[in-house]
C-alpha cells in the first residue's frame, strides 16, 4: 500500500500534509507520532472516514479512492478502534456478525467460520459469552476478529495498547506476529515507543502533520525515536535565567480527592499532594496522562473538593472559595481541553473574551456587562496576542486551534493573573502558535507571575520549567532539576520506575544528539 | 470595518432565511393537505386574512396572545440555559389557584392587593418549578421527568381543593374559589370595538426585563453560559447547580404570570373551567419565537391569529381542524428550518475564515518571497 503526498485541511489548520508511506504486504508497520501530530487523521483517511484534499492511495499499485469506510473494508481494509464498538448485551458471535450477515449467515456457518479464524490466528475467541462478561483484551481480540470476519488483508489498529496491561500487550504482540505470519498486513498506531521497536518491521515518525523519517527498529533507539517524534529544530522552550524569588504564590498542603467510578469503586486520584509556587517561578508537572494531573488542577481551581489539605494563594487561604472567587482573586486558566473547559464555540470571540471574567473589568461595569468596553479589549487581544481572524463577531468555532489558543492565552493574560494554570498550552497548535505561547509565558514569569505547567511534551516541560515534579498515580514522586534532566529519564520516572530526587548520569544527553545525523 | 459588516450582513440574512423558508414549507405542505381534503387552500388563506384583519379579530388576537407570550418567556427562560421546563403548565394552574384563594379572602385596596396576588403566583409558581431545580440539582432528575409528572401532581392538588367546602364554592354546575373583590380588576385599555388587556403592558414589560437581564447583565451572560456548555460555565466560574435552581425559579416565575390576565382581567376567580393547556402552547411559541423575546412576541400572535381564524374557516365549510395541522406544521418546519441554517451558517463562517486567512497567508508569503 502506498500513501502518496496526502494533504487534508481542516477549517483554518492543516491536519496532514504531503503524506508519503509505503507499507509492505505482509508486516506490521508502526505509525509514530506525539499528540496531535495527525496520526488520527491520516488513519481516517486510510479507512474512508475522510477524503483527502490532495494525494493518492495506491494499493497493490492500483490507484484507489474511498468514499466510506465499506469501500475501504471491499478492498479488505480493517480498522480497530480505540474505542470498541461492541454492543455489551450481545454475544461474541451476535457481535461478529452484525452489519455482515450477507456473509456468512448468523447461525451455525458463522459460528464455524469464527472458530476458524480463531483457531488460526490464535485469537482464542468464544463465541457464545456475553460481551459485557469480557475484559478490555478479550473485546479487543473480538473487535480484531470482526475485521477479520469481513475479509480484511490489512488491519488498522488505533492505540492498541492504550488500554492493556503489559501481559495482555505481550499477548497482543503475539497475535499481531501471528497475522503477519499469514500473510496480513498490519498498521499500528502508537506513541508507546518500546512497543513499537518490539513488533513493527517498518516504523514512520509523524510530527506536525507530515512524515519525517521512516526507520527500521534494528538500526535506531528509543531515544532517536523520540527525537524525531518532537523534532530538534522545533524553537526550543528554553528559559534558563533564573526569576525565581523566595515569595510564595500558591501553596497546597496534603491534598487527597477520591472518587468512585461507575462501578461505585472508590479510587484515589490524589495522595497527599503538596506543593509550593513561588513568584516568578514555573513548576512543571510531568507525567502520563491519567494519573491526577487534571484533578490536581480542579481542585486548585475550585472545580473539584478535595477531601483533605489546604490550598493558600498568596498567603490567603482559598480552599473553601468558589472558582470565581479564586480567578478573581487572580488565578488565570489555560485548560486542556479548550473546547470543552475553554470557550464557547457557537459565541462570537468577545462573548467568548468575557467567558470566565464577567465580574471582572473591563467586561462588567457593576451587575451590567460592558459590551463596548469588552468588545474594544476583545479586538485589542486580537491584535496584540496576533489571533489570526477577520473580526470579532465570528465565532470561536470557526478558528483555528492555534488562534483560538492564543485568544485564551490572550484573555487569561490580560487579568494579570498572580498564578497561572496552563494545561498542555501549546497542544494541537501550530508551531507558530507554540513560539508565541511560550514566549507569553516567559515574559509573565519575568514580571513575577507564579506558573503552574502541566504537559506531555517533555521538552516544553523541560525547556520551560524551574522545577519540576513527576506524578504517578496521585502522587508527586519524584522531583528534578530541569537543568540537567533528559525527556528519557523523566519518561522512566513518570512510569514509576524511578522516584525521589532524579539525578543525571553524565553522558546522557550528549549521545542522544550525536546519534541523530545518522538516522535520516 | 468593512469586514465585519460583510459577516453582519450574512448573519441577517441567514436570520430572515431561517423563518421564511419556515414559513413557506408550512404553507406548502398545508396547501397540500388542505387539497387533499378536495377544498380550495388559497380561498382558506383569504378567509383567514380578511377575517384575522378585522378590528374585533385584533383586539381578540392581542389578548390571546398576552398569555401566550408569557407562557413562552417561561419556557425561553428554560431553553436558554438548556433545560426543559415542560411544567409551566401545572405551574400557572397551581399558581392562579392559590393566587385566586388568597384574592378571594382579602378586601384590600387594589393597589395593594393586586400586586399581592401576583406575587403569591409568581411565588406559587416558583416554588413547584424550583422542586424540580432540586431534584434535578441534589438528585440527578431530569426536569424533563419531575416537571411533567408535576403537572399531574398540581391538578391532583388543585382537584382536591376545588371542592365545596373546602377552598371552592358551588356555582351552577361548577365550583369555582370565591370571586375577587371589584377592586382586584385589573384595569383594561379602552379600544374600539372591544379593551385592550391591561396586562398587555405587564407582558411588554416582563419581555423587555427578559431580554435585558440575559444580555446585558452578569447574571444573564452566566446563565447563557450554562446554557452553551456546562463545562466551560463552570470553569469559569459559574455555580452551576445553583444556576439550575435559579433559572428554574424564575421560570416557575413567569410561569406564574400566565393565569394572571384571565383571573385579574376576565374570569376573576379559579374555577373548572379556567384555562388550560397554555403552558404547553408556550413551548410551540418558544420555538417558534426562537426564544427572543421579539420573536416570541410575533409567534404569540401568529398563534392567536390562526385560532381566531379558525373558528372562521367552519363557516366555509373547511375543517376547523386545519387549524392545528397548520400550527403542528409551523412548528416543525420551524424547527428543521432553523437547525438547517445554524449549521450551514456555522460552516459558511468557517470556511469564510478558513478562505480569508489562507488570503491573507499567501499575501505574506509572497510579499516574503519578492523581497
Amino acid at each position: 500500500m502506498e500513501l502518496r503526498g496526502i494533504t487534508k485541511r481542516f477549517p483554518g489548520v492543516v491536519a496532514n500534509h504531503d503524506i508519503d508511506i509505503t507499507i509492505r504486504r505482509g508486516t506490521v508497520h508502526a505509525l509514530v507520532g506525539e499528540n496531535g501530530a495527525g496520526k488520527s487523521t491520516l488513519m481516517k483517511i486510510l479507512y474512508g472516514m475522510q477524503k483527502p484534499d490532495e494525494g493518492t492511495i495506491g494499493i497493490d499499485g492500483e490507484r484507489v479512492s474511498f468514499h466510506s469506510p465499506a469501500d475501504a473494508i471491499a478492498r479488505g481494509i480493517g480498522m480497530v478502534h480505540q474505542h470498541f464498538m461492541l454492543a455489551d448485551n450481545l454475544t461474541v458471535l451476535e457481535n461478529v456478525v452484525l452489519g455482515g450477515e450477507k456473509l456468512h449467515g448468523i447461525g451455525g456457518k458463522a459460528r464455524t467460520e469464527i472458530l476458524k479464524i480463531s483457531e488460526r490466528y490464535g485469537l482464542g475467541v468464544r463465541p457464545d459469552v456475553l460481551v459485557e462478561d469480557l475484559g478490555v483484551a478479550d473485546r479487543q481480540r473480538v473487535e480484531i476478529l470482526k475485521v477479520l470476519y469481513r475479509g480484511a488483508r490489512t488491519l488498522i489498529l488505533d492505540e492498541p495498547t492504550a488500554v492493556l496491561v503489559p501481559q495482555e500487550v505481550d499477548a497482543l504482540f503475539d497475535n499481531l506476529r501471528e497475522l503477519k505470519a499469514e500473510g496480513l498486513t498490519v498498521i499500528f498506531i502508537s506513541h508507546k515507543l518500546g512497543e513499537v521497536l518490539s513488533v513493527a518491521d517498518d516504523i514512520t515518525v509523524i510530527r506536525r502533520g507530515t512524515t519525517v523519517a521512516s526507520v527500521v527498529p534494528g538500526e535506531t533507539t528509543p531515544k532517536q525515536l523520540a527525537e524525531l517524534m518532537v523534532g530538534s529544530e522545533l524553537p526550543s522552550p528554553q528559559t534558563r535565567e533564573s526569576t525565581v524569588t523566595d515569595v510564595e504564590m500558591l501553596k497546597a498542603e496534603g491534598l487527597r480527592l477520591s472518587t468512585a467510578d461507575a462501578e461505585g469503586v472508590e479510587r484515589i486520584v490524589l495522595d497527599d499532594v503538596s506543593l509550593t509556587i513561588h513568584k516568578g517561578e514555573v513548576l512543571g508537572i510531568a507525567g502520563v496522562e491519567g494519573n491526577g494531573q487534571a484533578e490536581l488542577v480542579e481542585a486548585i481551581m475550585g472545580m473539584r473538593d478535595p477531601d483533605s489539605g489546604t490550598i493558600t494563594l498568596d498567603g490567603s487561604d482559598i480552599s473553601r472559595l468558589p472558582t470565581r472567587t479564586r480567578r478573581e482573586d487572580g488565578i488565570g486558566y489555560i485548560p486542556e481541553d479548550r473546547h470543552r473547559h475553554g470557550l464557547l464555540l457557537e459565541a462570537p470571540l468577545w462573548e467568548n473574551r468575557i467567558l470566565g471574567h464577567v465580574t471582572e473589568k473591563p467586561n462588567a461595569k457593576g451587575l451590567l456587562l460592558d459590551l463596548k468596553a469588552a468588545r474594544a479589549d476583545t479586538e485589542r487581544i486580537v491584535a496584540e496576542y496576533d489571533v489570526r481572524t477577520p473580526g470579532i463577531e465570528v465565532t470561536a468555532a470557526s478558528l483555528s486551534g492555534g488562534n483560538q489558543q492564543k485568544l485564551i492565552v490572550g484573555r487569561e493574560m490580560s487579568h494579570h493573573p498572580k498564578l497561572l494554570i496552563a494545561a498542555h498550552p501549546t497542544r494541537g497548535v501550530d508551531v507558530g502558535a507554540q513560539a508565541q505561547i511560550w514566549d507569553q509565558i516567559r515574559e509573565a514569569r519575568r514580571e513575577g507571575l507564579a506558573v503552574l505547567l502541566i504537559s506531555a511534551d517533555l521538552d516544553e516541560l523541560i525547556g520551560l520549567s524551574d522545577t519540576l515534579r513527576v506524578m504517578y498515580r496521585g502522587r508527586l514522586v519524584a522531583d528534578a532539576d530541569p537543568a540537567t534532566i533528559t525527556p528519557e529519564e523523566l519518561g522512566s520516572a513518570m512510569t514509576g520506575a524511578a522516584t525521589g530526587h532524579l539525578t543525571v548520569s553524565e553522558d546522557g544527553p550528549a549521545e542522544g544528539r550525536t546519534e541523530e545525523g545518522g538516522s535520516e | 470595518m468593512k469586514k465585519s459588516a460583510r459577516f453582519d450582513k450574512n448573519k441577517v440574512i441567514l436570520g430572515i432565511a431561517a423563518p421564511v423558508l419556515a414559513i413557506v414549507a408550512a404553507l406548502l405542505i398545508t396547501s397540500v393537505i388542505i387539497l387533499a381534503t378536495g377544498k380550495d387552500p388559497l380561498h382558506a388563506y383569504a378567509v383567514m386574512l380578511d377575517f384575522g384583519s378585522k378590528s374585533d379579530s385584533q383586539v381578540w388576537i392581542i389578548n390571546k396572545a398576552v398569555p401566550y407570550y408569557l407562557s413562552a418567556l417561561a419556557v425561553a427562560i428554560g431553553f436558554r440555559m438548556n433545560l426543559f421546563n415542560i411544567g409551566v403548565d401545572g405551574q400557572y394552574r397551581i399558581a392562579a389557584f392559590f393566587a385566586a384563594v388568597v384574592g378571594g379572602a382579602l378586601t384590600l385596596p387594589g393597589f395593594l392587593q393586586i400586586p399581592l396576588i401576583i406575587l403569591v403566583a409568581m411565588l406559587v409558581g416558583s416554588v413547584w418549578a424550583g422542586i424540580a431545580g432540586l431534584l434535578k440539582t441534589t438528585r440527578g432528575v431530569s426536569e424533563v421527568i419531575t416537571t411533567i409528572m408535576l403537572n399531574a401532581i398540581a391538578a391532583a392538588v388543585i382537584g382536591y381543593f376545588l371542592q365545596d367546602g373546602r377552598l371552592a364554592v358551588k356555582d351552577g354546575n361548577l365550583f369555582h374559589t370565591p370571586s375577587l373583590p371589584a377592586s382586584s380588576h385589573f384595569f383594561s385599555i379602552p379600544t374600539q370595538p372591544a379593551p385592550l388587556d391591561g396586562f398587555l403592558v405587564v407582558a411588554v414589560v416582563v419581555g423587555f426585563a427578559y431580554w435585558f437581564v440575559l444580555n446585558r447583565t452578569r447574571f444573564g451572560f452566566d446563565l447563557r453560559t450554562v446554557g452553551q456548555s456546562e463545562s466551560a460555565a463552570e470553569a469559569g466560574g459559574v455555580g452551576v447547580k445553583r444556576m439550575i435552581v435559579t433559572s428554574m425559579l424564575l421560570s416557575g416565575a413567569a410561569a406564574g404570570l400566565i393565569g394572571m390576565p384571565t383571573l385579574l382581567g376576565e374570569s376573576y376567580n379559579y374555577g373548572t373551567d379556567f384555562p388550560i393547556g397554555i403552558g404547553f402552547t408556550g413551548i410551540a411559541i418558544a420555538l417558534l419565537g426562537r426564544n427572543h423575546p421579539v420573536g416570541m412576541a410575533a409567534a404569540a400572535l401568529l398563534w392567536g391569529f390562526l385560532e381566531r381564524t379558525g373558528t372562521q374557516l367552519e363557516f366555509e365549510d373547511y375543517q376547523q381542524e386545519i387549524v392545528g395541522v397548520m400550527q403542528g406544521v409551523i412548528v416543525l418546519c420551524v424547527v428543521v428550518a432553523y437547525e438547517l441554517v445554524r449549521r450551514y451558517g456555522l460552516r459558511l463562517q468557517q470556511r469564510q475564515v478558513g478562505a480569508e486567512l489562507a488570503a491573507q497567508a499567501r499575501k505574506t508569503e509572497k510579499a516574503e518571497v519578492s523581497s
